[in-house]
């Protein structure tokens, strides 16, 4: 059989297109399954207003560091696309019912509480002390969380690494959380407490620029992984 | 010639007199008596020192957010309440060292009182006696800390530090006195929202959840 010139060109356009098809599909087989249509993380800068929350060594106020690493981290998330809410953005005073109201009203896949200590080192992570309790309809109030308590010590485990491998020093612990106890979302309290070398020494104190820049840059690239985490079945 | 009705009434006055002193002398007599009877009531020899004992302290530590059992001799009352003061106080004067590895002013006068009270049920049955609350009948016991203003007004500020506090205590008073199953905050006899802005005062802590602790 003689194909002609015209048809043997035909043919392998034709081929090289279903070639171009099959490769197209492929791509997007493997290509990871498309993002949640919204991956918001609550920040809370905890205290404000009245409450002032601890002095520090340098006469600032934990309100208006809290506040600062709030808005720190709040840019760098934006900058990667993740819709952050905050639960309040000047030196107001927010009661603990009124930033879980705003956190559970989110429906946010993770929610950070941040403090700050002029006591320990590096960062502590707190997560709520509740037994871990089965979703229902209504959960109560003062412990909503309690449904929430095992993706919080995911979420926990998840900023651990990432601190851990930024060389930060962390501390874990579980404790009884007003506030973050309402909360029906994964919760974790951070509190930034000075950088120490090993021998003690201070670096660092937590409202230093440069030092809250490093801890948000971790805690944002650790947020964006828990997202890319969150997708997977 | 002094006229006889003033020499009377001269004379009725120097008696007067005589009789005003006689009664003074008397009264001062009779508080210089309760002066002195007051001053037996004193005590006149040392008040007994106990034994000392052995108690375990679960002495916090900032660096590693943990607490460790240090055993300690140190005299310990009879009396339970008086007990858990004495070694809530040798707890507090370690954390007022110079070398603290959780360093709290205050020291052992920051606890004023400790109250054992029998336990309240902290089951589900408890909300169906209406307003007061059942008690339990396991023999468990509340303790109920008044600590002093001072003490919280001294204490760091910070999520680890009042936590390991307020978990620290817990922990040592269920390490002696193994009843205490639940303990409550007052700060100066009054119900405080928190330690230093951080750890809840309002609620009751069970000492179970220091002894689980990870």
């Amino acid at each position: 059989m003689h194909w002609s010139r015209r048809e043997f060109r035909a043919v392998c356009l034709a081929v090289i297109a279903a070639g171009l098809c099959v490769t197209a599909c492929g791509v997007r087989a493997q290509a990871p399954p498309a993002p949640p249509a919204r991956f918001v993380v609550v920040i809370d800068a905890a205290h404000g207003g009245d409450d002032t929350g601890g002095h520090l060594s340098d006469g600032q106020y934990e309100k208006a560091v809290t506040l600062a690493l709030s808005v720190r981290l709040r840019s760098l998330l934006a900058a990667r696309g993740i819709q952050v809410v905050t639960t309040r953005e000047a030196d107001q005073s927010v009661s603990m019912d009124q930033r879980a109201m705003i956190a559970n009203r989110a429906s946010a896949q993770a929610c950070i509480s941040l403090h700050v200590a002029e006591t320990g080192s590096g960062v502590h992570l707190f997560v709520s002390n509740l037994a871990p309790a089965a979703a229902t309809r209504f959960m109560p109030w003062k412990t909503a969380q309690a449904a929430w308590v095992t993706r919080s010590l995911a979420l926990t485990g998840a900023l651990n690494s990432a601190l851990t491998h930024a060389g930060t020093s962390v501390t874990l612990g579980r404790a009884p959380l007003p506030g973050i106890d309402s909360m029906s979302c994964p919760a974790v309290a951070i509190e930034l407490a000075p950088e120490r070398t090993a021998d003690r020494k201070l670096t660092a104190e937590p409202d230093n620029a440069d030092y809250q820049a490093q801890v948000a840059g971790v805690l944002a690239a650790a947020l964006l992984e828990w997202r890319t985490e969150g997708r997977q079945p | 010639m002094i006229p006889r009705h003033q020499a009377v009434l001269l004379c009725i006055l120097l008696l007067a007199s005589l009789v005003m002193a006689g009664i003074l002398f008397h009264m001062r007599d009779r508080a210089h008596q309760r002066l002195l009877a007051g001053q037996d009531s004193a005590p006149t020899k040392a008040p007994e020192v106990a034994a000392p004992e052995q108690a375990t302290l679960l002495v916090a530590s900032d660096d590693d957010n943990s607490l460790r059992a240090q055993l300690q001799s140190l005299p310990l009352p009879a009396d339970p309440g008086a007990r858990a003061r004495a070694v809530l106080g040798k707890l507090l004067d370690l954390y007022a060292a110079p070398d603290a590895t959780h360093p709290v002013p205050g020291g052992a006068a920051s606890v004023a009182q400790v109250f054992l009270l029998p336990a309240p049920n902290s089951g589900p049955g408890a909300s169906k006696t209406g307003g007061t609350p059942a008690q339990n009948d396991t023999g468990d016991e509340l303790a109920v800390i008044n600590l002093k203003g001072s003490f919280v007004a001294g204490h760091p500020s910070g999520l680890e530090t009042e936590t390991l506090t307020v978990l620290s205590i817990c922990g040592t008073l269920h390490a002696n006195l193994p009843r205490v199953a639940q303990v409550r905050f007052l700060v100066d006899g009054e119900v405080r929202p928190s330690l230093a802005g951080h750890a809840d005062l309002t609620r009751t802590y069970l000492t179970a959840d220091t002894v689980t602790r990870p």
